[in-house]
């Protein structure tokens, strides 16, 4: 069944988009991700232009960050004053992210860039949690407890100036380091296309030291605005957002998000985390690949439209 | 990709007062004419490719020269002309980087020809070339026209062969039918990604291997009413068609909660 995308000016299945939705949405449900690092890199496997691919990516994120900050929010598990200084940051950092976008486009790097940038990520996440994750499976069938980093324990982060109080998340900590993170976090968002949960959480944990119960709320909560706001500057400047293609991607993602949340309970969080570091590493080589072999054409066009 | 190809049949108006060809008299020469029944073909959401189908006449054909098959007739259906860059990619530490790039100014975005028999075997190449004929032929302007002429010829030769690779530039030989003594049909493919505008359709008459004449009609492609309103709101409110995009990506997240309810 075909279905005419107006953005991209070209037919697709929908029924191969409606799949592709339903098993992202599966696993971001099952490991509680956006799953944009996931969406994006399909979609240019099946040759949408990567800048299409990119824009609507980050239109569908919100989808799913929304659904799931709506039950953070009801539970009250989200820290609003920390996700404000983290959007602060955010939205700076994206709207340097839409202007490189543009200029590596005009450029014709960017899909490269894209590349490079996911395979970087991708990697580097993906390597570190399957490093984890194994480590934890190894100390539980050993018997010995997992140890636990002591609340107090401080880092350079936190002999930072400018300190600010974060009641929520019982915090006491510099602005900069928050608001560089949601500056990195919504550059990634504008050039990725990706809601950038699958970095925000781990740097919210390790470096902020910010408490477990308010971490996904809070991520997602900055995550729908910085990916509003990319959709929106990419929708003005570069015209790449596809309402029609992120809508069947949304459809097919908010009904396997339910599946795979019922998965997930089943599985344990070691297991969780170990499989999901080894699917990000997949995405991460699958996408090196493209950059190393030899292209199935060197010359490629792109249409200049008239000014 | 699903759907098959669909035939969209146009027919000649004012076919049946054709005039007989003149006997005995000082020979008239032949002429040609193509007629399209739409001026517009509307792509659908379901849209994945299609034929068009142009019928055509010859007039005042020469019945002996008609007997022998001596008449050829080709139809192009050329896209709207844009610029392009062409990059090469090439391998810096390992990784495949677009390097060199070339533009062209208007090259037809599509470009379909059907023939009644052959390129080859109609006329000669150098005929070919002065009417700008055939994929191969077609006038492509660098931008830069002072650049090293190996470079440009090489890029030139790669956006030939790239358009074709996706189906923009195609050939359907054998796609000219003559129905009658008289009358053709000729059946020209779109591809699922034709390009939107003002087309030109150009018919071109061959006798024995010598053009006689050209003759052209315009045809508008264009997306049908939702697709058309989208693509006209991103262009021209981009902003506004943002806050839809991000008011529906919300109003879906909150109804696939409402359904799917998990805690």
């Amino acid at each position: 069944m075909g279905i005419y995308l107006p953005i991209a000016e070209m037919s697709v299945n929908v029924l191969v988009l409606l799949a592709m939705g339903a098993a992202v949405g599966f696993l971001s449900g099952m490991f509680g991700v956006g799953g944009g690092f996931l969406i994006t890199p399909l979609l240019i496997f099946y040759n949408i232009p990567p800048a299409i691919a990119v824009a609507t990516g980050a239109n569908q994120v919100i989808a799913s960050s929304f659904s799931g900050a709506l039950a953070h929010f009801k539970r009250g598990t989200l820290d609003f004053k920390l996700g404000t200084v983290l959007l602060a940051g955010g939205i700076v950092g994206s709207t340097i992210g839409i202007y490189a976008f543009s200029l590596l486009r005009a450029l014709g790097q960017l899909d490269l860039f894209i590349s490079l940038l996911y395979v970087v990520f991708l990697g580097l996440v993906g390597g570190l949690m399957l490093v984890e994750s194994v480590n934890a499976i190894r100390r539980a069938k050993g018997g010995a407890a997992p140890t636990l980093k002591k609340p107090g324990q401080h880092n350079w982060i936190h002999r930072l100036p400018l300190k600010m109080r974060f009641r929520a998340s019982k915090l006491f900590v510099s602005v900069i380091p928050v608001l560089a993170l949601g500056a990195g976090i919504g550059f990634l968002s504008a050039i990725m296309g990706v809601g950038g949960g699958f970095i925000m959480v781990p740097a919210l944990i390790y470096l902020l030291k910010v408490p477990t119960n308010v971490v996904v709320g809070t991520s997602l909560f900055q995550i729908i605005f910085v990916a509003a706001f990319s959709t929106i500057i990419h929708a003005t400047t570069n015209q790449t957002v596809d309402i029609v293609l992120a809508f069947v991607l949304m459809l097919g993602g908010v009904a396997g998000a339910q599946y795979g949340a019922k998965a997930g309970q089943k599985l344990r969080g070691e297991q969780l985390r170990a499989l999901l570091g080894m699917l990000v590493l997949a995405v991460a080589v699958r996408l090196a690949f493209g950059l190393f072999l030899p292209p199935p054409s060197l010359y490629s066009l792109t249409g200049l439209t008239v000014p | 990709m699903t759907g098959g190809k669909k035939a969209l049949a146009t027919t000649l108006a004012a076919l049946c007062c054709l005039p007989v060809a003149a006997l005995a008299q000082a020979p008239v020469p032949e002429s040609i004419q193509i007629g399209l029944s739409t001026d517009r073909i509307e792509i659908t959401a379901d849209f994945s490719g299609a034929d068009l189908t142009i019928f055509g006449s010859v007039e005042n054909a020469d019945p002996l020269i008609n007997r022998q098959g001596r008449y050829d007739v080709i139809v192009v259906l050329e896209g709207p002309a844009r610029p392009v860059v062409v990059r090469r990619k090439d391998r810096v530490l390992g990784v495949w980087v677009n390097l060199q790039s070339e533009t062209f100014l208007n090259v037809p975005q599509s470009y379909s020809v059907a023939t009644t028999r052959p390129l080859q075997d109609i006329t000669g190449p150098t005929n070919y070339r002065q009417l700008a004929l055939g994929a191969d032929n077609l006038h492509i302007q660098p931008a830069d026209p002072d650049g090293n002429p190996v470079t440009i010829q090489q890029f030139e030769a790669a956006l030939r062969e790239r358009k074709k690779a996706t189906g923009l530039f195609n050939e359907r030989v054998g796609g000219v039918q003559f129905l009658s003594a008289n009358l053709f049909r000729a059946t020209v493919s779109l591809a699922p990604n034709v390009p939107v505008g003002t087309h030109k359709a150009r018919g071109f008459l061959f006798r024995n291997g010598v053009f006689v004449k050209e003759t052209s009609a315009h045809l508008a492609i264009q997306k049908s009413g939702f697709e058309q309103m989208l693509f006209r709101l991103s262009v021209n409110h981009g902003t506004f068609y943002g806050f839809v995009a991000v008011g529906l990506a919300m109003l879906t997240g909150w109804l696939g909660r409402l359904i799917f309810r998990r805690d």
